[in-house]
């Protein structure tokens, strides 16, 4: 067992094995998830509290479903309806949480490293469902598994390509931290404001002409162009950055034949991607929410202590 | 007064350019005085400072004591005390409490505050705009009636260039200098850290060098059009040190500061997001902090100042994004500056203790800097090489937000006198 973590805070942070834990144990519990009893014991009596800070639907809905499915209960806190609109702080709101007896704390919040914060504070686990424009580990651990189980098993120099706002998104830097350590050939494509040169820090390559960065790609992730983030200055219109940027059938003809096309959602149809092409053959964007769950519930598992041999036996 | 009479020191006195190895100093009635007669000093106070520095009282053009109105954080006399215990017997007070010191009542406040509390000279500062705000002159003929030293909005900048370039032209007029917060609002909302290859990696949003660069170059050429003395506060950025470099070479009338952070930290402080390493201007990278170490060397940075900025533990726990600016400076800024610039970077002892002392006295004409006979007897005795570990918690200041709390440091203040009084020995203020 490789899994020694209590907190899941950063992608960075984590080594190869540790990524493929919890990918061995996701693919046991999504085989959970086709079964008509779709429910398993593994965390029942323990409570865990979602203290979403920042508005979610998907990420909220994806660890309150894997939760559920590991028989846990679930506590969900947002922003709108919480003492922080008070004048509470993240201290006192999250002391309260575990006085209150909650055995795991999954946060969302718009302040980057806010979970690494909570983690110094408190004894029980901590999971990151996104800081600011940090990271979102749940998502990059469960868009590469995505990729594995479409592209196989091992992504040393296969052709990634993540397209769009990469400064403000913390799932691109999930991803970049997890793809770079699989050892994928990744370049991250977009208008230069949005992806600026500094980000070659992080180990891969940049680039600003869409031919050249998607062509024989055998993934790309779209991001979305995040409108409530940015200024007017960091690009024209979303006008222009269609057609600069967005995915459409022709651009897409440059990719690999076998290409999949990932998307973390929400998805802006006709901006960033072609309505076609998000609901088309090469199109992986829902089997990456079904595949949340499952990754989501092995995180929860693993944090909470479970030992994987007791799930993955036979796998 | 008592006559004290001390002994067997390392005097180091830059302004007189004197520097003993075993040397005297007499301190009666406020003042140095030349050797008295040898019956007066039968009576008089002996000290025996063998082994220690004696050298004037440091002077630091740059602190905030939040007084008025943010007395939770710290106060003129937890401050001073603050200054004392660091070896600063003269501190310019940054005009940012609340009210904003934009009018002559709150500057008497602050006079009559710290004639009542502070155990060191407390000198303050007026705003340039009205509020603070950047939008209107502040009455600075008035201010400066009322004793300020200095203008600035520090903590903000004038952003708009008009109301700087009167702001220089009306000042000038009563001989008053301006001090900058060199900093362009447009490129920097929101900025919470040094932009760079950490901020992209922590997804914070970044405070770029060309937004310090693009106000101190714009000061130094207002400074040139108007003839008036702009000083560049807290220097972080390498650009700007390399542009007043060029402006002083043409004689232009600029100066700047550099604070012990700066030149002891960079941002790879903040990997972990530990506020007690955020400030403004924010810590800059390896090639940033080797430049103001340079400018401080060749004279283009032409004093030491410590920003000491007071913020309660509370303010200070909390989301990087949502804490406050501004670290505490007073009690480490010797040891910090002996570290860094004299053992690291082969910086003579009275090079350093002239940066804090003559030059900054110097740049807003306080009487203080000197250990002349008549000047008033500010006089700091250090052991420039005893090693403590410093404890927040246990200093003077009222708050405890210091990135050097719990480290090891070497340089320690021993006693600090104010006008020929002991403030502070061994670890205890003195009554005033």
């Amino acid at each position: 067992m490789t899994w020694n973590r209590r907190h899941l805070l950063t992608l960075e942070e984590l080594s190869v094995a540790e990524i493929e834990q919890i990918h061995t144990v996701a693919t046991a519990f999504k085989k959970v998830l086709g079964r008509s009893v779709k429910k398993i014991p593994a965390l029942r009596g323990k409570t865990i509290v979602n203290l979403f800070l920042e508005p979610s639907t998907r990420t909220r809905m994806a660890f309150d479903m894997a939760a559920k499915r590991l028989s846990a209960d679930v506590i969900s806190f947002d922003a709108a309806s919480s003492s922080t609109t008070k004048g509470e702080t993240l201290r006192d709101t999250a002391e309260n949480i575990a006085a209150l007896g909650a055995d795991m704390i999954v946060i969302r919040h718009n302040c980057a490293g806010s979970p690494l914060y909570l983690s110094n504070i408190l004894d029980i686990p901590v999971i990151n469902a996104g800081d600011g424009s940090h990271e979102h580990p749940t998502q990059g651990l469960l868009d590469t598994f995505t990729m594995r189980e479409r592209l196989g098993p091992d992504l040393r120099g296969r052709r990634v390509v993540i397209l769009g706002d990469i400064l403000f998104s913390r799932v691109a830097r999930s991803n970049i931290h997890a793809l770079v350590k699989f050892g994928a050939d990744l370049t991250l494509c977009g208008p230069s404001t949005l992806v600026p040169r500094s980000l070659e820090g992080l180990g891969v390559k940049v680039s600003h002409d869409l031919r050249s960065a998607l062509a024989d790609a055998e993934v790309v992730m779209l991001l979305r162009i995040q409108h409530e983030r940015q200024t007017a200055t960091m690009f024209p219109s979303l006008g222009e950055y269609t057609s600069m940027f967005g995915l459409n059938s022709t651009r897409a003809s440059w990719l690999s034949p076998k290409a999949i096309i990932m998307h973390p959602g929400p998805i802006n149809r006709g901006v960033e991607i072609d309505s076609d092409l998000a609901d088309g053959d090469r199109s992986v964007i829902l089997d990456q929410v079904t595949n949340g769950i499952a990754v989501r519930m092995a995180c929860l598992f693993l944090c909470a202590g479970g030992n994987p041999a007791s799930v993955t036996a036979g796998e | 007064m008592p006559l004290y009479h001390l002994t067997h020191a390392r005097v180091i006195d830059p302004a007189a350019k004197r520097d003993e190895a075993d040397g005297e100093l007499f301190l009666r009635d406020g003042v140095f005085i030349a050797r008295p007669s040898a019956a007066e000093l039968k009576k008089a106070k002996k000290i025996d400072a063998a082994g220690l520095v004696a050298a004037p009282g440091l002077v630091d053009v740059h602190v905030h004591f939040r007084e008025p109105g943010q007395t939770h954080k710290e106060t003129i006399e937890t401050g001073s005390r603050a200054a004392a215990a660091g070896g600063f017997t003269s501190v310019v007070c940054m005009p940012n409490t609340a009210p904003v010191a934009d009018n002559t009542g709150t500057i008497q406040l602050i006079k009559d505050s710290a004639s009542r509390s502070a155990c060191v000279h407390v000198y303050p500062t007026g705003c340039i705009t009205v509020g603070m705000k950047g939008q209107a002159l502040a009455p600075i003929g008035s201010l400066k009636r009322a004793g300020v030293v200095a203008i600035t909005d520090d903590g903000d900048c004038v952003q708009s260039n008009e109301l700087m370039r009167r702001a220089c032209e009306y000042a000038k007029m009563f001989d008053l200098s301006l001090m900058d917060h060199c900093q362009d609002h447009s490129m920097t909302v929101g900025a919470v850290m040094n932009e760079g290859a950490l901020s992209v990696k922590l997804g914070l949003k970044g405070w770029p060098n060309a937004a310090e660069d693009l106000i101190v170059a714009r000061n130094c050429i207002l400074s040139e059009y108007t003839g008036a003395h702009i000083h560049m506060q807290h220097v972080s950025s390498r650009n700007a040190v390399e542009i007043l470099r060029r402006a002083k070479s043409r004689g232009v009338r600029v100066t700047g500061e550099a604070c012990p952070h700066h030149i002891a930290l960079t941002d790879d402080c903040l990997a972990t997001y530990d506020t007690h390493f955020k400030m403004n201007p924010p810590l800059r990278t390896e090639a940033d902090r080797v430049a103001i170490i340079a400018g401080l060397k060749d004279g283009t940075l032409d004093i030491l100042a410590t920003d000491h900025a007071p913020h309660t533990p509370d303010e200070k726990d909390r989301e990087f994004d949502l804490a406050p600016n501004g670290i505490l400076g007073l009690e480490t800024a010797l040891a910090v500056s002996l570290e860094i610039l004299v053992r690291q970077n082969k910086f003579k002892l009275a090079t350093v203790i002239d940066l804090w002392t003559r030059k900054p006295a110097e740049l807003l004409k306080l009487p203080a800097g000197t250990l002349a006979e008549g000047a008033p007897a500010d006089l700091v005795l250090f052991d420039p090489d005893a090693e403590w570990t410093y404890d927040a918690k246990a200093g003077f200041s009222k708050s405890r937000n210091s990135p050097w709390h719990g480290q090891k440091l070497r340089g320690r203040v021993r006693q600090t006198f104010v006008s020929g009084k002991p403030v502070y020995a061994d670890g205890k203020i003195l009554a005033r």
